[in-house]
């Protein structure tokens, strides 16, 4: 086990190097970057004041501007750090004498924190991920169940991943506010209509890997159509369908993030962006931009999770 | 002795429709199995060899001619669960256990789960697994699944058992193994069955009757009788009566080629 262990060890530092490398490099190129972008605004800047930037002057100008075109890393996590810890203390601070229930649903709920709209992008992208999931897989059953269903509902389903999701998700907030449905549900509909397509593709990949033995052998026993269902093509399908979760979970999220472009008075990092968008400042873009791509890590690696255990219980080889 | 008769093949025929024309994978093939025999059928490919043990397990449908399984045709006998099939492959679940899948079958017949235990336990017993029932099929050897698809065909207790080349993947000293067991578990449960085999010293050395099947059309060519006694020592393949059964099947095996060509 000792010897197992420094193994793992080594492998981990192994492993560790060359991503530590990459993650320096695309941080020189950022700031880099950040420099090019920015310097004409430091020039204009100079020439209207009328003094003359050495170079110290300029790298240190472009990666402090106020509304930069490209803000550094460090500006980035500065602002994130703003809008979310800075902004519960002073929330915090502000409802002094409050009960202390109160004063944690103040911090949560304040508009102004990041984490506020984190929160509404994640409800709306898991809600709208368990109905993608449920949709894809209803539909997957039916399609290798059903030959009519197989030979007319499969390629609706890939019409519907053809259209630009921006184009249909006004449309579909219009629709559902006419039948009287707003807020979570809309953002978590169009979350749904991007989740829902590698579950299906996953899923009846999965429910049909059984092989011909298998279904031989389960007709040798006189085995109705649910009990191929439950106890074989169902089990032979889990590993397809967290592969189809891992890629729809992130398909949720950017549906929820769309969803919320357009209902933007809801808030959410969709409409984080958009504020940022309206208003020329490129910093809150970017961390709304970095809080969502954390967001979606998380999930994918919890989707990860689950999986991991759910075939070690299983017994598949792990 | 009418009722010892437990299959029954007369002007058996199943014909391919192909793009190319049909395929005569059985043309009238005319067999009797009597009750505890074990009956090998062998023959080089395509000679309809494993067409006709799917035949009596229903799960192809012949186009001409009568079959009976145990008196009844073979999707009757599939209802009535007459048979356990043994395919090459062990075809474990690897998401249930040893038991679990043993298992399998008795959930489908929905025969109650305190039954389902003993039984599960007796044939583990009988293919000589106790002990491994928890684990997962992963963890066991090539041989060892294989007895383990062999022990859930016989779960159910039907008196048939019929195999497709059941060891056909393994290697040699395992499937020497496994014959003895074999011929063990035949004598202790007093089963029939029918056995398609590639190698000759195989047949020869499990059955009681060998038949000898040649392709195009797919049909029987002879059906050589054993002489050997039922108790079978591993040995036994080194006697001259095992040395001229072997050879006779050759010969009937060459025979059935000549005729192709």
């Amino acid at each position: 086990m000792c010897v197992r262990g420094f193994g793992r060890g080594m492998q981990t530092m192994r492993n560790l190097f060359p991503i530590l490398t990459v993650t320096l490099v695309i941080f020189a190129l950022w700031y880099a970057f950040a420099i090019v972008l920015n310097k004409n605004w430091a020039y204009d800047k100079a020439t209207r004041g009328g003094y003359e930037l050495s170079f110290s002057e300029l790298v240190a100008d472009t990666w402090s501007q106020k509304k930069p075109r490209l803000p550094t890393p460090s500006q980035v996590a500065a602002e994130i750090w703003k809008s979310t810890g800075t902004a519960a203390a002073k929330k915090w601070a502000r409802t002094e004498g409050d009960p202390f229930g109160e004063r944690i649903s103040a911090v949560l709920g304040d508009k102004k924190s990041l984490l506020k709209h984190a929160w509404l992008t994640l409800s709306a992208t898991m809600l709208g991920f368990i109905f993608g999931t449920g949709l894809g897989i209803l539909l997957a059953v039916g399609i290798v169940h059903n030959r009519a269903m197989d030979n007319s509902v499969m390629p609706w389903v890939i019409t519907s991943q053809t259209i630009p999701i921006l184009a249909l998700a006004p449309m579909i907030i219009v629709v559902l506010n006419a039948v009287g449905l707003s807020g979570l549900i809309p953002k978590a509909v169009i979350s749904a209509y991007l989740s829902f397509f590698p579950v299906v593709v996953g899923m009846v990949k999965g429910l049909r890997s059984p092989d011909a033995m298998q279904l031989d052998q389960m007709w040798t026993w006189f085995a109705s159509k649910s009990q191929i269902f439950w106890k074989l093509r169902l089990p032979a399908s889990v590993p397809y369908l967290f592969t189809s979760l891992k890629i729809g979970v992130a398909a949720s999220l950017v549906g929820a993030i769309v969803g919320e472009l357009t209902i933007s008075q809801d808030g959410g990092l969709g409409a984080r962006m958009l504020q940022g968008n309206y208003y020329g400042t490129t910093l809150i873009i970017w961390a709304a931009l970095i809080v969502a791509a954390a967001l979606a890590a998380v999930l994918v690696s919890s989707v990860g999770l689950a999986e991991r255990i759910t075939k070690k219980r299983m017994g598949f080889v792990q | 002795m009418q009722s010892d008769v437990v299959i029954k093949a007369d002007k058996l025929c199943l014909t391919f429709e192909t793009n190319d024309g049909p395929v005569h994978a059985l043309k009238d093939v005319d067999l009797t199995i009597n009750k505890g025999e074990f009956v090998s059928f062998i023959g080089p490919s395509g000679c309809g060899k494993t067409t006709f043990l799917r035949v009596l397990a229903d799960l192809e449908t012949p186009t001409g001619g009568e079959v009976c399984v145990n008196g009844m045709t073979p999707r009757e006998a599939r209802r009535k669960r007459a048979y356990g099939f043994v395919f090459q492959a062990a075809g474990l679940y690897p998401w249930r256990t040893i038991a679990g899948n043993i298992k399998l079958p008795l959930e489908i017949m929905g025969i109650p789960k305190a039954e389902q235990k003993q039984l599960v336990a007796e044939v583990l017993d009988l293919v000589h697994l106790s002990g491994f029932e928890n684990k997962f099929p992963w963890q066991l050897s090539g041989g060892m699944q294989q007895r383990a698809s062999i022990a859930r065909a016989l779960s159910f207790h039907a008196d048939i058992l019929l195999m497709d080349e059941p060891f056909g993947a393994l290697d040699e000293i395992v499937r020497d193994h496994l014959n003895e067991q074999l011929l063990e578990l035949w004598a202790k449960t007093n089963k029939t069955i029918g056995f398609v085999t590639h190698s000759i010293p195989e047949a020869v050395y499990l059955s009681t009757k060998i038949v000898v099947m040649s392709p195009r059309p797919g049909r029987v060519t002879e059906v050589i009788e054993s002489t050997l006694p039922r108790e079978r020592p591993l040995d036994i393949r080194e006697s001259p009566e095992f040395l001229e059964l072997a050879h006779r099947v050759r010969e009937g095996l060459r025979a059935g080629h000549a005729d192709d060509a």
